[in-house]
């Protein structure tokens, strides 16, 4: 039991360092959270927030903070398969470990490396002269983690439906992008024509927006206009879809492993 | 009289949406300490045995026991015995070379996990020591990979793989892309590593020199024996076991 749990912080750990010594990845992390803030927040305050009577900065800044935890800690769990192929992670396959060690230690490590992108975008937030209400960052600190974690199944889910880094690469692109828009990342989606309400109400990141939004906004005179949900509603669609995700994923992940 | 410490028997592979067998019926066996070497053509079913062996690949059929433990039941245990050198290289290119082998040694539950050398224990830091000398990369150890050239990867990856003692190292051509002089310094470490350790060693390799310091040679072709004896037996007269080896694959392919 040591064993394992030394194994997931050696994973764990690894996943870190390597952001740190990687400055390239580290920045480039930030620029989509910075077009859509300061771009698309920006244009969209001045021409929209009058008609939508609420800061359209505040409700993209937060809904930025959900998407990224949960598409960082995504995209950082499927890089197990790139690692798979090349790399180190050959020998953390090889070594005596369960599996489930290091599906757990990879979750870990990816949700730190989306920790710290999340400095970097309040950073941002703060410079770009976004209204922040620091009290609801400090509420949501619990929530962040739960968003990390959900965006970690999320992306065991997709691995483990995957071959190679090559299909990663091209598959993660069409089942991201179309997520920032269904979970109204920067946009309203309260209401929306029949199919788009449908695919908005199935994309598991919309839960996740919400469920950052609806802390972030408590106390907001906008509040219902903001948020979609309730805080218990989001939570509980939040677990069931991880408890999907965590365990359909691992289940044919490592069946695939060692199956060809 | 050694006992077997790698027993192959009637081994099958088949991959999915194949048509014919990678691995058709193949039994061997390794004595401990022994040095083997696989040999045969490219796609003759090496690198499936080795991946087979080394529980990266589920088998089709048959029976395989590594260091006495059942590659199925017991793959845990099989992994704990044996160290890897893969093909491709598997070092962390972001990291330093000590801290490849520190986590390497803490994935393998041999000391707890430190986040820096310092705090790690005294024996990790002297075996750390001991091997690296052994293989002159004493002075570059806590430097990043990205400095390395490709023979202190691959030096740097043998002590890796000896940090957890294994029974059998298991090499899947380790000296292809080196130059002939990286080669041989490779060799007399590996030699001298194999002696002191009494490690059992299993290598493919395409430079059949190589193979002939080897206690016994096994060949494979569309993934069956087609020989398998002591250099000498199978140079069998000829000048050098590459003009066996070439023979013995011609006359396969007729």
């Amino acid at each position: 039991m040591t064993h394992e749990l030394n194994a997931i912080f050696t994973i764990a750990y690894r996943d870190f360092v390597k952001l740190l010594r990687d400055r390239s990845r580290l920045l480039f992390s930030l620029v989509f959270p910075i077009i859509f803030i300061g771009v698309l927040g920006g244009s969209l305050q001045s021409n929209l927030a009058g008609a939508a009577g609420y800061n359209f900065l505040s409700f993209i800044f937060a809904g930025v903070l959900g998407q990224t935890l949960f598409q960082s800690t995504a995209s950082g769990v499927i890089s197990l398969i790139e690692d798979r192929e090349n790399d180190f992670s050959q020998e953390i396959f090889v070594s005596p470990i369960s599996r489930y060690s290091i599906i757990i230690g990879k979750m870990l490590g990816e949700s730190f490396v989306a920790l710290t992108q999340l400095i970097g975008i309040i950073i941002f937030g703060i410079v770009a002269g976004v209204p922040i209400d620091f009290f609801g960052l400090i509420r949501l600190l619990p929530f962040f983690l739960i968003a990390c974690m959900f965006g970690g199944a999320f992306g065991i889910f997709v691995l483990s439906n995957l071959k190679s880094q090559r299909s990663a690469n091209q598959i993660f692109p069409f089942i991201m992008f179309p997520q920032f828009f269904l979970a109204g990342v920067f946009s309203p989606i309260k209401s929306l024509p029949p199919i788009l309400y449908i695919l908005s109400r199935i994309a598991p990141m919309t839960y996740v927006v919400d469920l950052i939004r609806s802390i972030y906004f408590i106390g907001d005179p906008a509040y219902n206009k903001i948020v979609l949900f309730s805080t218990g509603f989001d939570l509980l669609v939040v677990g069931i879809y991880s408890l999907v995700f965590i365990v359909v994923g691992t289940f044919f992940f490592i069946r695939n492993e060692k199956n060809r | 009289m050694s006992k077997d410490i790698i027993v192959v028997k009637n081994l099958v592979k088949h991959y999915k949406k194949a048509e014919k067998n990678a691995v058709d019926g193949v039994s061997f066996s390794v004595k401990e300490g022994e040095f083997f070497a696989l040999l045969g053509p490219n796609g003759a079913g090496k690198t499936t045995t080795i991946s087979i062996l080394t529980t990266m690949l589920n088998k089709s059929s048959g029976d395989v026991k590594i260091a006495g433990f059942d590659i199925d039941k017991q793959d845990s245990k099989v992994r704990s015995n044996i160290g890897i050198i893969f093909q491709n290289q598997s070092l962390d290119i972001n990291l330093t070379a000590e801290e490849n082998i520190r986590f390497h040694a803490t994935l393998y539950g041999l000391y707890p996990f430190r986040p820096t050398y310092g705090l790690m224990p005294k024996e990790y830091k002297d075996r750390v020591m001991e091997l690296a000398t052994i293989l002159g990369i004493q002075d570059s150890i806590f430097n990043q990979i990205k400095t390395f050239s490709g023979g202190m990867k691959r030096k740097l990856e043998i002590v890796r793989s000896l940090m957890h003692k294994p029974k059998i190292l298991f090499l899947d051509e380790p000296t292809s892309g080196l130059d002939p002089l990286s080669r041989a310094t490779l060799w007399e470490y590996l030699q001298d590593v194999r002696k002191r350790e009494k490690t059992t060693i299993f290598l493919t390799t395409h430079y059949l020199e190589e193979a002939e310091g080897a206690d016994r040679v096994c060949i494979i072709d569309h993934g069956k024996v087609v020989a398998n004896g002591s250099p000498k037996e199978l140079r069998h007269g000829a000048k050098s076991l590459e003009s066996a080896y070439i023979k013995i694959i011609k006359d396969e392919e007729k």
